[in-house]
């Protein structure tokens, strides 16, 4: 059946070198796995991304239940926790999550680092990689406020003290991310979901593209 | 065309930086008489409405209220110049006659000024004050120059 409809559609837009394209590619034995355990380190860079599909589909269904309101975004998190089949398995993944993707990103960027993987030609897809570590790191801070709990505005607070510090622009900067130069209230909310939701994500996904692509380009490294 | 398009977006969502002007809030009279200030600072707690945005709402304000050796008031802010905690008087037994935050053991002296080699890179923010009918009232509180 299914075998029918994707010849039906491949008969007329002929998809197989799309995907083939994408997918089916030789993966050098020194990275495998299956022939040396060793070569489990390669995992992580996948491990990260596949973190991150995680924290994508959670992070869509928790938004429906979630108000980015003061009055009511606690109230929206409780009542999703508590009141909602399987809230606690759907914001625990993304709470967890959230830990477990800066982890695997750090094992990836020491096992790069470590092998010398980001020497030449692959420089560029290092400072790629650098900058989603800052967009990773942005998705965190920004996220920790969404619960408004005291732990995440007091924490929010601190970090934006800390976006204060930059030296010229540190004012600015913080009446930018907190929607007001001496509040972190209502304002500040709904700019941490709209980065949170909409302009880190859509960065991240820019990045990731041109990260992949980047590899696929210029290969694996080779073994050491 | 592009510019055309994203011009109204970057003004709109950059518009907090563009219209906060240093604002002088009203002073408040903070339910303390003149002469119950001391010269050990006190704690003054009261309320100020605050607009933030389409959100109105009371918050409570603190200051440490005390005379220094000209018989001058000074009303300090409770919030720690290092990273926004709390402040208090005489805060840790290790540090008499000091300001003292417990979160990365920050330190201020009786004027408000940071002890060198403490977290805290400015003085304690002072707030500005009037008197009316021998009643203590306090305005925003204003950055002073680090030390």
């Amino acid at each position: 059946m299914i075998q029918k409809i994707y010849d039906w559609i491949d008969d007329r837009v002929d998809i197989t070198p799309i995907w083939r394209d994408i997918a089916d590619h030789e993966v050098p034995e020194h990275v495998n796995p299956a022939y040396h355990f060793s070569a489990f380190v390669y995992c992580f860079g996948g491990l990260t991304f596949f973190v991150v599909v995680i924290q994508v589909l959670s992070g869509m269904f928790l938004t429906m239940y979630y108000v980015p309101d003061i009055e009511n975004a606690w109230r929206s998190v409780y009542y999703l926790q508590t009141q909602v089949a399987h809230g606690q398995i759907v914001r625990g993944m993304h709470h967890w999550g959230a830990s477990v993707v800066i982890v695997m990103l750090l094992l990836h960027t020491l096992r790069v680092f470590f092998q010398g993987a980001y020497k030449k030609p692959r420089e560029l897809n290092w400072m790629i990689g650098v900058l989603l570590f800052f967009v990773m790191l942005g998705l965190g801070f920004t996220g920790y406020l969404l619960p408004w709990d005291n732990k995440a505005y007091f924490a929010t607070q601190v970090g934006l003290q800390i976006a204060e510090q930059v030296p010229f622009i540190g004012e600015h900067l913080l009446t930018l991310l907190a929607g007001d130069p001496n509040i972190v209230g209502a304002q500040t909310l709904t700019r941490f979901f709209a980065i949170h939701v909409f302009f880190l994500p859509a960065a991240l996904f820019a990045l990731l593209a041109v990260h992949f692509i980047l590899i696929r380009r210029q290969g694996i490294s080779g073994p050491l | 065309m592009a510019a055309g398009l994203l011009a109204p977006m970057i003004r709109f969502a950059i518009d907090p930086v563009l219209q906060s002007q240093e604002k002088s809030g009203d002073l408040v009279n903070v339910n303390l008489s003149v002469d119950d200030i001391t010269d050990t600072p006190q704690r003054v707690d009261w309320e100020v409405q605050q607009v933030d945005g389409w959100y109105e709402s009371n918050i409570n304000r603190t200051a440490w209220v005390y005379k220094d050796e000209n018989g001058e008031i000074v009303a300090l802010s409770p919030i720690c110049t290092h990273l926004g905690c709390f402040v208090s008087w005489e805060g840790s037994e290790d540090y008499p006659n000091e300001f003292y935050c417990p979160c990365h053991d920050g330190r201020y002296y009786k004027d408000g000024t940071n002890v060198p080699g403490t977290p805290p890179l400015r003085p304690l923010d002072v707030y500005e004050h009037a008197v009316e009918n021998g009643m203590l009232y306090l305005g925003e509180p204003k950055p002073r120059e680090g030390a």
